[in-house]
């Protein structure tokens, strides 16, 4: 009776074909599922790029620009981190690239194509640079103000001040804030499956509803999310070490 | 001397400019752009937003009351507790919010037709609708997110205070109730406000699996009308006021609280 | 740091522009990024195919142009139309009035009945009467959405509305709604998979409404385009008139798809 009961439990388990379905040649659809985590990470590492690259402008915009520099970036900083990314993509996805067209036709350039991929990195980025601007706004707060008034008594120009003394020092108090940024960006990626982008969620999507296998597919979706966070905490682990070294090892534990 | 309450109140001339910029923008989004889809969805509009709050809220502090065990069993818990909600808050932050929530609704509900008896259980009234998966998941995944929080502020009470409750006799119970829990949920407070917007901000997800909130009636507007813009910027607008009422409401709710507690 | 800024914009602005794809000049026609067999559906190595992608393949080679399938999320293919993101639709869309107000459309090049499957042990009609009480599927942004709303928006529990035509028919089989109205062979693919031939069957199709459900499905333009237009509907008519439609057809059905 009982072994019937575990046999009726199971049964329906094994009969999905787990290897078959998740097989990485066809009829398999593993290869769809690697080519989309491919895709994620991707648009994460562009994004996360670009989002850094915002950061440190807008960082530094906020320390030192004008007051109307510093009003801009809190409004564009406020909304970013308000404003759900489902909402904010749908937006620059359709606004942004409409507006770009607009901008370019307006100054006599022919409409460019924008590709999936490059929407997705902007949008993500322009999302990321947000708190990217926090993150390292904070960080540069961080160092201790004699090191840059040092330097700039040894006349160091603003840019060798920002390469050689700001950005080194910054660092290990930049770093647990952006490999969080990193961690929500591959998570972030999922989200551009609503607008119809081939990254891992929406192929893992359109793999399950061929095969009717959603359990298997979410589950092995979330297996290489998984995976990706993971692999990303050891990588995190080295940088950090790595950018603490000759530091006293008290730095971060607040 | 007379010119100071005045200054209290003057504002910057740069601001000035971009005040009129910003009501510059708004005069032109109300007179240029399509707003007459407004009356027919308001009543719609309304509902969408009463349940996005109703979710936050509900899971928001659901999942609080799972992050304090979470948080104390990674930080002072058995090895046998520890571990389990170890993995349970790895688990959840690693992957997209968007797949637990796919995988609980549709996952789950591609296994249903293999197990029958499901449909004859009483919590099938439940089962059969969107809400429940969609509170599931986001209570979990703040459960996780917090968890994390109440593990660093567990850890953060100064040992000596719990050894000299313990030097006075006091009972594990006691302490916990007394002592640590006071303290780590005090130390933990200021995160909340964070957290909840982020919560808020994973709310319109809820849309994708059936659940009718703010962002799927905008969603709706889109798609009846091909209006793209003017829902969206007004949606972008409710979300921008939940936040700052989140902010606020945290806010006064942090001031009440004596910053050092004793 | 005002350069900072500058200078980050510059990358933005050069990042863009590097992107420009060498042949700007091929047409994007744009399929629902969700798979809709027998019309459209991706394969285990990623490509689309079915009988629409080969149909739309089929009219650009009539009208010798270069085309490139691109897949779009469904909930935002017309956006996606006027904003230039593709060039057409080619993604089972009826042609409709309220559609027309915001895009054109090609003449017709299919037309099939609207049908509506449920359960099989509960025996009902597609009638209004017949849904009574019961909770009703349907696709968001369909001419099933707004004639279910119509017809049986008094009569039905609840109306539930579902971003893709595969969510809709999943739910179906867990017995979390009661019925699921879409195009009858769209379903009829449904019903022959393994999860759709276990739970349910067709119930039957609905009354016509031809100021719901349109004349049939047509091929998604922007208005400015009226030249793009004309060469697709010569397209229509020259691959009926070569035997090209009836030869892909063949391949998917045993009926005449095109209506009459």
């Amino acid at each position: 009776m009982e072994a019937k009961a575990i046999e009726a439990f199971l049964l329906p388990l094994s009969q999905s074909g787990l290897f078959e379905l998740l097989s990485p040649t066809p009829p398999g659809w593993g290869g769809n599922l690697l080519r989309g985590l491919f895709n994620s990470v991707q648009i994460a590492l562009g994004a996360f790029g670009l989002g850094l690259a915002i950061g440190t402008a807008g960082a530094y915009g906020k320390l030192y620009g004008g007051p109307v520099i510093r009003d801009l970036l809190e409004v564009y900083t406020t909304i970013m981190r308000a404003v759900p990314e489902l909402v904010m993509i749908l937006l620059l996805y359709y606004a942004g690239t409409d507006l770009v067209n607009r901008a370019l036709q307006g100054f006599g350039y022919s409409p460019i194509d924008i590709s999936g991929l490059v929407a997705g990195i902007a949008v993500l980025g322009i999302v990321q640079g947000a708190y990217a601007t926090e993150v390292l706004r904070g960080a540069i707060l961080a160092i201790p103000q004699g090191q840059i008034e040092a330097a700039r008594a040894y006349g160091m120009s603003p840019s060798l001040l920002m390469r050689r003394i700001t950005l080194p020092a910054m660092l290990p108090f930049a770093i647990p804030g952006l490999a969080n940024l990193w961690l929500i960006a591959t998570k972030d990626t999922a989200l551009l499956a609503v607008v119809g982008f081939n990254e891992l969620t929406l192929e893992t999507r359109q793999a399950a509803g061929s095969t009717k296998a959603y359990f298997t597919f979410f589950m092995a979706a979330g297996v290489l999310y998984l995976l990706l966070t993971l692999f990303s905490n050891v990588i995190i682990g080295r940088i950090e070490r790595w950018s603490r070294r000759g530091m006293p090892s008290v730095a971060g534990g607040h | 001397m007379q010119d100071l309450p005045r200054r209290a109140l003057r504002i910057p001339p740069h601001r000035i400019g971009l005040l009129v910029a910003a009501s510059a923008l708004v005069i032109f989004a109300a007179l240029f752009m399509r707003w007459d889809w407004l009356p027919d969805y308001y009543g719609l509009a309304l509902a969408g937003l009463w349940r996005t709050i109703w979710i936050l809220v509900v899971t928001c502090v659901l999942g609080f009351v799972i992050a304090v065990p979470l948080g104390l069993a990674q930080a002072g818990g058995p090895l046998w507790l520890a571990l389990p909600a170890r993995a349970f808050c790895t688990t959840i932050r690693g992957t997209p919010l968007l797949l637990q929530l796919w995988l609980l609704y549709f996952g789950l509900g591609s296994l249903f037709p293999q197990y029958p008896w499901i449909r004859e259980s009483e919590l099938w009234p439940y089962l059969r609708q969107a809400w429940p998966y969609a509170v599931l998941s986001l209570t979990l995944s703040f459960a996780a997110y917090e968890g994390e929080v109440m593990r660093g502020a567990f850890a953060g009470v100064p040992r000596g205070q719990l050894e000299a409750a313990r030097a006075f006799g006091m009972r594990r119970s006691a302490i916990l109730r007394r002592i640590w829990l006071p303290q780590a949920i005090h130390r933990a407070l200021p995160t909340l406000t964070g957290e909840t917007v982020l919560q808020l901000k994973a709310t319109p997800l809820v849309a994708t699996i059936t659940v009718v909130d703010i962002y799927a009636v905008a969603g709706r507007v889109r798609q009846d009308t091909f209006i793209i813009y003017e829902p969206l910027l007004l949606l972008a607008l409710v979300y921008l006021c939940i936040a700052g009422i989140i902010v606020f409401a945290f806010r006064r709710l942090e001031a009440r609280i004596p910053a050092r507690l004793g | 740091m005002v350069n900072g800024l500058k200078m980050a914009l510059a990358g933005l602005a050069l990042g863009l522009a590097s992107v420009m794809p060498a042949h700007a000049q091929a047409l994007k026609v744009g399929i629902a990024a969700e798979p809709y067999p027998p019309f459209a559906a991706p394969d285990a190595s990623g490509n689309w195919d079915g009988w629409e992608v080969q149909i739309a393949k089929a009219l650009c080679e009539e009208a010798k142009l270069e085309c490139e399938i691109t897949p779009i999320s469904w909930d935002g293919i017309i956006p996606a139309l006027t904003t230039k993101k593709i060039d057409m639709i080619a993604a089972s869309m009826s042609i409709t009035a309220e559609r027309e107000k915001t895009i054109a459309f090609s003449d017709k090049y299919y037309n099939t009945p609207t049908g509506i499957i449920g359960p099989k042990s509960e025996t009902f009609e597609a009638t209004p009467e017949g849904l009574k009480g019961k909770i009703l599927g349907v696709q968001v942004s369909t001419v099933h959405e707004v004639y279910a709303k119509k017809h049986f928006g008094d009569t039905a529990a609840e109306i539930k509305i579902y971003q893709t035509q595969d969510e809709a028919n999943a739910d179906l089989a867990a017995g979390r709604i009661d019925a699921v109205q879409a195009d009858s062979i769209a379903l009829d693919d449904f019903l022959t998979t393994e999860q759709g031939k276990a739970c349910c069957d067709m119930k039957g199709t609905v009354a016509e409404d031809v100021e719901v459900l349109g004349p049939g499905v047509g091929v998604g333009l922007r208005k400015e385009d009226t030249e793009l237009k004309d060469k697709i509907n010569a397209a229509i008519k020259g691959i009926r008139a070569s035997g090209k439609y009836d030869e892909i057809s063949k391949k998917y059905f045993d009926f005449n798809i095109y209506g009459d």
